[in-house]
C-alpha cells in the first residue's frame, strides 16, 4: 500500500479541471515520469506558482469538484510522480476519483464545512497530515495545533487501495 | 418500483456487487483511441497480460492527432496499430478511414440501444443518444475492460430533464445543452445519469441528440441518455435489418430501453426552450454562459467548426448555409474539420466543402486536432477562438488561448463578422 502522510498543499478553488492538472499537449508522453514538470502548468489560481509551491508536498486539500473534465488518468499520474498520493476535497468529479483508487491512490471527501475549517485554521501555515487508515482518521498538524479529522472510506475503494488497484482486483475475481 | 433506463441496463448486465452500491457490469463494447489506450496496452504487456476479452467487441481508431505530427504521436499511433493487428481487432480505423471516435463509431453502427460501452475518453457519454449506457473512464478501467470485458460503477442515480417548447429558428441542440449546463452547473450532475426527454428531444435527429448527450459530462454526468424511437431505428436500420423482421419490430424490441412510467428519479427538471436564444460561453468553464447578443462584438482570431460535438453533416450544413456567398473576415482564420470521412464525402457531394473553401476556410482531414490544442489550429498566447467544441478550459486549444463555445451557426456568423455575433439569416 502507498504512503499517505506528508506536507499539505492547499488549493483554494472549486472545479479545478484535469486540463489544469495536466494539459492535453502532454498526453503524448508515454511514461508517467515525463509528466512531472508539467503538473498544474495551466492552473488558474492567483498566488500559486507550481514551480515554487509544489516542492515537498505530498497531500492536496481543495474545494469541490476537483478533477472535472477529461478522463485522463494522466492527472493522478502527474500527481503521483510529484509525490502526491492523497487528495482531500469537498467533492470530486467521478472519473478522476475512480482513477485515483484504480491506481491505488486515495481521494477522500470531507463535508464542505470541514474543508472550510481546515482552510481557515491551517492554509496559511506549514501543515502535515498523518493518515490512519485502520481508524479512518487524519491527524492534521500545523500552526502549533493538532486536530483529528475523521473520514469515511467505502469498502470497495479500501479494497482497491489494499490490493494496489483495479487491475489486480479485477484480474483475481473476474 | 419502476426503473430508469440506466437501471434496466445495469440489471441486465450485472455480474457482481463487490460492496455497497458498486456494480460490476458486463460490457458490450470497449472503444479505444491512440491517446489513452497505448498506456493501457504497455501496462498490460508489462504485466504479462497482453490479451483482449473479445476482439469483435473492441473497436479502435486513431483520431486525436492524425496524421501524426511528431515522433511522439507517431509512436502512440504505432502502439495502437500494432496491438490492433496482433489481436485481430478488425474494426480499427487508420489514416484515410479514420474520424473522431464519437462520430465514427455510431456511424458504423457500433452503438445500439441497451448497450454498455466504455472508452478512455470523457465524451463517451455521447453514445447515450441511442439509449445506451456509455461512460468515459480512465486508463486503468480501460485496461480491465480490454482484458476482462467488465467495469465497476456505482448503481445509477438519474436526473430526468424534460425539454419543453419548440426551438426558435437559429437555436440548436448546442444552445440547448449549454443552457442546461448553465442551469445545473459543472458539478450539477456528478455521479448521475441524465435522461433527456420531452418534445424537443423527440423532434431531434440522432446528430442533434449526440450533441446533447456529448456535453452531459460538462455538467459532471456519467452519461446522457435519450430514449430509442423511430429516429434511432431509422439511423441504425442498415446495421440491424438482419436482426429484425421490420422497423416496427425493431422499435418494439427497443421499447425495453425506455424508463418505466413509475421510475424513480433523483430529480425531474422541466426545461423550457421556447424563449431560448443562441448562447456562448465566456471564461474557463462550460457553465459560464451568456446570450450571444451580450457578447456581441467580442474580437476573435480563429473560428473552429468541428469536433465530436458539432462536426457532423448537419452541423456543416447549417454553417455552410450561413457562410454561403460570404467571406471569412480578413482578421480571422477559419478552420473546418469534418468529423468523419463519410461526413467529408457527403459534404463534398452537397457542395458544402466548396462553400467553405470559397469563403476562405481551411478544410482539414477528420481529426480532433485543435479541439484539444494538439494540432491543426493551436492558438497562440492571448488568442481567442470561436469554437463549436465542448470545452473552454484554460489552455484547452493552446497555452494562453481563450475559447468561446457556441453552435455551428453562431461560429459561422462570427467567422464572417470577425467577432462574436448571431447569424443574420435567422433574424426576422
Ligand atoms: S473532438 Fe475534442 S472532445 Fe471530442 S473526442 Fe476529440 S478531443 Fe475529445
Amino acid at each position: 500500500m502507498k504512503n499517505f502522510n506528508g506536507t499539505v498543499l492547499f488549493l483554494n478553488r472549486a472545479d479545478i479541471n484535469t486540463d489544469e492538472i495536466i494539459p492535453a499537449r502532454y498526453l503524448t508522453e508515454i511514461s508517467k515520469e515525463a509528466l512531472k514538470p508539467y503538473l498544474f502548468e495551466e492552473i488558474h489560481l492567483d498566488g500559486f506558482d507550481p514551480r515554487r509551491d509544489l516542492a515537498g508536498k505530498k497531500i492536496i486539500i481543495t474545494r469541490s469538484n476537483f478533477g472535472c473534465g477529461s478522463s485522463r488518468e494522466h492527472a493522478p499520474w502527474a500527481l503521483e510522480v510529484n509525490g502526491i498520493k492523497l487528495v482531500i476535497a469537498a467533492s470530486f468529479a467521478r472519473i478522476f476519483r475512480q482513477n485515483m483508487f484504480n491506481c491505488g491512490m486515495l481521494a477522500v471527501e470531507l463535508p464542505p464545512a470541514r474543508i472550510d475549517h481546515l482552510f481557515e485554521e491551517f492554509a496559511s501555515h506549514k501543515t502535515t497530515i498523518t493518515t490512519d487508515l485502520a481508524r479512518n482518521r487524519f491527524t492534521v498538524a500545523g500552526a502549533g495545533k493538532q486536530e483529528e479529522v475523521p473520514f469515511s472510506l467505502p469498502a470497495f475503494d479500501r479494497a482497491l487501495i489494499q490490493v494496489g488497484g483495479w487491475v489486480e482486483y479485477a484480474d483475481a475475481r473476474y | 418500483m419502476g426503473k430508469s433506463v440506466a437501471e434496466k441496463i445495469f440489471d441486465s448486465h450485472f455480474i457482481d456487487n463487490p460492496a455497497d452500491d458498486v456494480c460490476v457490469i458486463r460490457l458490450d463494447a470497449v472503444f479505444c483511441h491512440e491517446i489513452t489506450t497505448p498506456v493501457a496496452i504497455n501496462d498490460l504487456v508489462r504485466r504479462g497480460k497482453d490479451r483482449v476479452f473479445d476482439p469483435r467487441k473492441i473497436k479502435a481508431v486513431i483520431d486525436h492527432v492524425t496524421p501524426a505530427k511528431d515522433s511522439k504521436t507517431a509512436a502512440q499511433g504505432k502502439i495502437l496499430r500494432d496491438w490492433a493487428r496482433r489481436h485481430q481487432i478488425r474494426d480499427f480505423f487508420d489514416i484515410g478511414r479514420n474520424g473522431i471516435c464519437h462520430a465514427i463509431f455510431p456511424e458504423k453502427g457500433f452503438v445500439r440501444p441497451g448497450f454498455t460501452i466504455i472508452m478512455g475518453d470523457s465524451h463517451t457519454c455521447t453514445y447515450g443518444a441511442f439509449g445506451a449506457f456509455a461512460a468515459g473512464v480512465g486508463t486503468t478501467d480501460l485496461e480491465v475492460g480490454i482484458l476482462k470485458g467488465v467495469c465497476a460503477f456505482h448503481y445509477p442515480q438519474t436526473i430526468k430533464i424534460n425539454i419543453q417548447g419548440t426551438l426558435p429558428a437559429g437555436v440548436f441542440a448546442k444552445d440547448v445543452i449549454l443552457s442546461i449546463i448553465a442551469r445545473l452547473g459543472v458539478n450539477g450532475a456528478t455521479n448521475k445519469i441524465i435522461e433527456f426527454d420531452g418534445p424537443v428531444v423527440e423532434a431531434m435527429s440522432m446528430e442533434a441528440r449526440m450533441t446533447l448527450c456529448n456535453m452531459a459530462i460538462e455538467a459532471g454526468a456519467t452519461c446522457g441518455i435519450c430514449y430509442p424511437d423511430e429516429v434511432t431505428v431509422d439511423y441504425l436500420w442498415d446495421f440491424i435489418q438482419d436482426e429484425f423482421a421490420s422497423r416496427p419490430a425493431a422499435l418494439a424490441a427497443y421499447q425495453q430501453f425506455k424508463p418505466d412510467p413509475d421510475a424513480q428519479y433523483e430529480a425531474v427538471v422541466d426545461h423550457d426552450v421556447a424563449q431560448l436564444e443562441p448562447l456562448v460561453t465566456f471564461g474557463y468553464r462550460p457553465d459560464l454562459v451568456r446570450p450571444v447578443k451580450a457578447m456581441e462584438g467580442t474580437q476573435i482570431d480563429q473560428v473552429y467548426i468541428g469536433s465530436c460535438t458539432n462536426g457532423r453533416i448537419e452541423d456543416l450544413r447549417v454553417a455552410a448555409q450561413v457562410i454561403k456567398g460570404r467571406q471569412v473576415h480578413a482578421a480571422v482564420r477559419g478552420i473546418v474539420a469534418p468529423a468523419t470521412p463519410q461526413v467529408f464525402r457527403q459534404a463534398l457531394q452537397e457542395g458544402i466543402i466548396k462553400t467553405f473553401m470559397e469563403a476562405g476556410f481551411c478544410v482539414t482531414n477528420p481529426t480532433c486536432g485543435a479541439c484539444l490544442g494538439m494540432s491543426t489550429g493551436v492558438l497562440a498566447e492571448g488568442e481567442v477562438c470561436a469554437s463549436t467544441t465542448n470545452r473552454n478550459f484554460k489552455g484547452r486549444m493552446g497555452k494562453g488561448g481563450m475559447v468561446h463555445l457556441m453552435s455551428p451557426a453562431t461560429a459561422a456568423a462570427s467567422a464572417i463578422a470577425g467577432c462574436i455575433t448571431n447569424s443574420k439569416i435567422y433574424r426576422s
